[in-house]
């Protein structure tokens, strides 16, 4: 496990239109994500507070919260929700997709979270290239 | 006959919140609803919805409508599903009929509030009755609510929030979404369902739209075609897909056949999805006995409609004499101020003067 303070994460938030909307502001723990009145401004993430835990990601209902993260290792994997069946597992290898679902080559499942409290969303994390983590959106789904 | 102190039709988000509502009134109250399980449009909507913490923000539709339906047994509303409310007799009965039972029936009630929703527009082209061809919401009830996927390969027709919605849950279903076409130059629905199908490979075509279906038993190819800054067809630009499912969302009108009955005055306005019953500002109509709540009084969200049945509820309950006016006042001054947050940005604009026009009537 890596200490908290040697990680370096980013949270990526594409949220560009005002629409009443503000669970990722209730779901943060530390309150990092702010809305405020009214419902329709657009979230403002203070990076300075943010712990990387990642609670946003599937608290927002418009799948629009992402973990960017270069571990120390040297490795580099993006957080997403994921809402597909089937289901995907630890070191399942997938397509990796980007905002217009162009194939940005192959990453590696390296962590699935999915809690009773996430409500059926899981949260992947995926070892992908460097070169191309920043602009992965998706995982290209698998047809049974 | 059956009787009741107040009479919901509808027990969507809007009716099933007044029902609380008026329930916590103590007062008596019974739900009339023409599917077999309560919850309106709710029970087929697997995502998980905006809002804020209040209208259930983060939680899905189909968890919203079994919460708030225990919420109303629990305080004790009584419910007939599987039951349609055809007409009114009088200004105090509607005429119910359960088809499963071919069973025909009087309700008689004081006070009546009409929260019927909205039905899917329609759109004609040459095919548009061969199977294959139907509505969004339709093809939504059929994958999530009975679990059956009418086909592999889906064109969607419209790219508001429900055509954007349905294209990603028919990709959740495992079908094929080849694209989604929209006749306007831009997305309808929000930015984030669009990046949503987008990021799945599925094209958004914009000033495109279906020109006719093809097909022996069903929908096997359709013809697109462009369209110019007039919406018209420009001339050669016909191409064809091969496709079994044709989604259309263009729209929802509202359903207020019995509002029409009821003789209630009417209002045509465009951004709420064309005629509306006339309403005050607790969704009162020009009817005695009738309120409204939810889509039949303007095409808007679950979380509006929520708000509007409980403006309704109050209303009622402030016509029946058993809440205080100032009591009222101040728990209208509340919802109207969230309706007011909820109406606000790009998207509410449209909606929010709409309903202040039809509060001026």
């Amino acid at each position: 496990m890596v200490p908290r303070e040697k990680r370096k994460f980013e949270i990526i938030i594409e949220c560009p239109e005002e629409i009443p909307c503000n669970p990722c502001e209730e779901a943060c723990p530390r309150g990092a994500i702010s809305i405020g009145s009214p419902i329709t401004n657009l979230p403002v993430l203070d990076s300075t507070k943010c712990s990387g835990c990642g609670l946003c990601i599937p608290a927002c209902p418009g799948q629009a919260i992402f973990i960017l993260e270069e571990r120390q290792d040297g490795e580099t994997t993006i957080g997403l929700p994921y809402e597909m069946l089937p289901a995907l597992e630890l070191g399942n290898q997938v397509t990796l997709l980007d905002r217009g679902g162009v194939a940005m080559g192959t990453g590696e499942v390296v962590k699935v979270v999915s809690p009773p409290a996430y409500s059926r969303t899981a949260v992947l994390q995926v070892r992908c290239s460097p070169t191309v983590a920043r602009d992965v959106r998706a995982v290209k789904k698998v047809f049974r | 006959m059956i009787r009741t102190k107040i009479a919901i039709v509808g027990a969507g988000p809007a009716g099933l919140s007044a029902a609380v509502e008026l329930a916590r009134e103590k007062l008596d109250v019974l739900l009339i609803d023409e599917q077999e399980k309560p919850g309106g449009q709710l029970v087929k909507q697997i995502h998980k919805f905006f809002g804020s913490q209040q209208h259930y923000a983060g939680i899905r539709g189909i968890e919203i409508a079994d919460q708030l339906f225990s919420e109303a047994k629990a305080l004790g509303v009584k419910v007939l599903t599987n039951t349609v409310a055809y007409g009114f007799f009088g200004s105090h009965s509607i005429g119910i009929h359960q088809p499963h039972t071919y069973e025909l029936g009087i309700v008689e009630a004081e006070r009546i509030i009409l929260a019927t929703g909205a039905s899917e527009n329609p759109l004609w082209f040459p095919g548009w009755t061969l199977p294959g061809v139907m509505g969004a919401g339709a093809f939504q009830t059929m994958i999530n609510v009975h679990r059956v996927l009418p086909g592999k390969r889906i064109v969607v027709v419209g790219s508001g929030n429900v055509g954007l919605i349905v294209a990603f849950q028919a990709l959740q279903a495992g079908a094929d979404v080849l694209m989604i076409c929209e006749a306007l130059p831009r997305v309808g629905g929000y930015e984030v369902h669009a990046a949503k199908v987008r990021r799945q490979g599925v094209p958004i075509f914009f000033q495109t739209t279906i020109e006719r279906a093809l097909g022996q038993e069903g929908v096997e190819r359709i013809v697109l075609i462009r369209l110019d800054e007039h919406e018209k067809p420009i001339p050669g630009s016909a191409r064809e897909i091969k496709t079994d499912t044709v989604c259309v969302s263009v729209g929802l009108s509202p359903l207020a056949e019995l509002a029409w009955m009821a003789g209630c005055q009417f209002c045509y306005m465009d951004a709420m999805g064309g005629w509306v019953p006339v309403y005050d500002a607790w969704m009162k109509t020009t009817a005695e006995t009738i309120w409204v709540a939810g889509d039949v009084a303007g095409v808007e969200e679950a979380s509006t409609a929520m708000e509007e049945g409980r403006l309704a509820a109050l209303g009622v309950a402030l016509s029946l004499g058993v809440i205080r006016e100032k009591r009222a006042l101040d728990r209208q001054q509340e919802v109207a101020e969230r309706l007011a947050e909820l109406r606000m940005g790009p998207f509410g604009e449209a909606r929010r003067m709409a309903k202040e026009h039809l509060g001026r009537q």
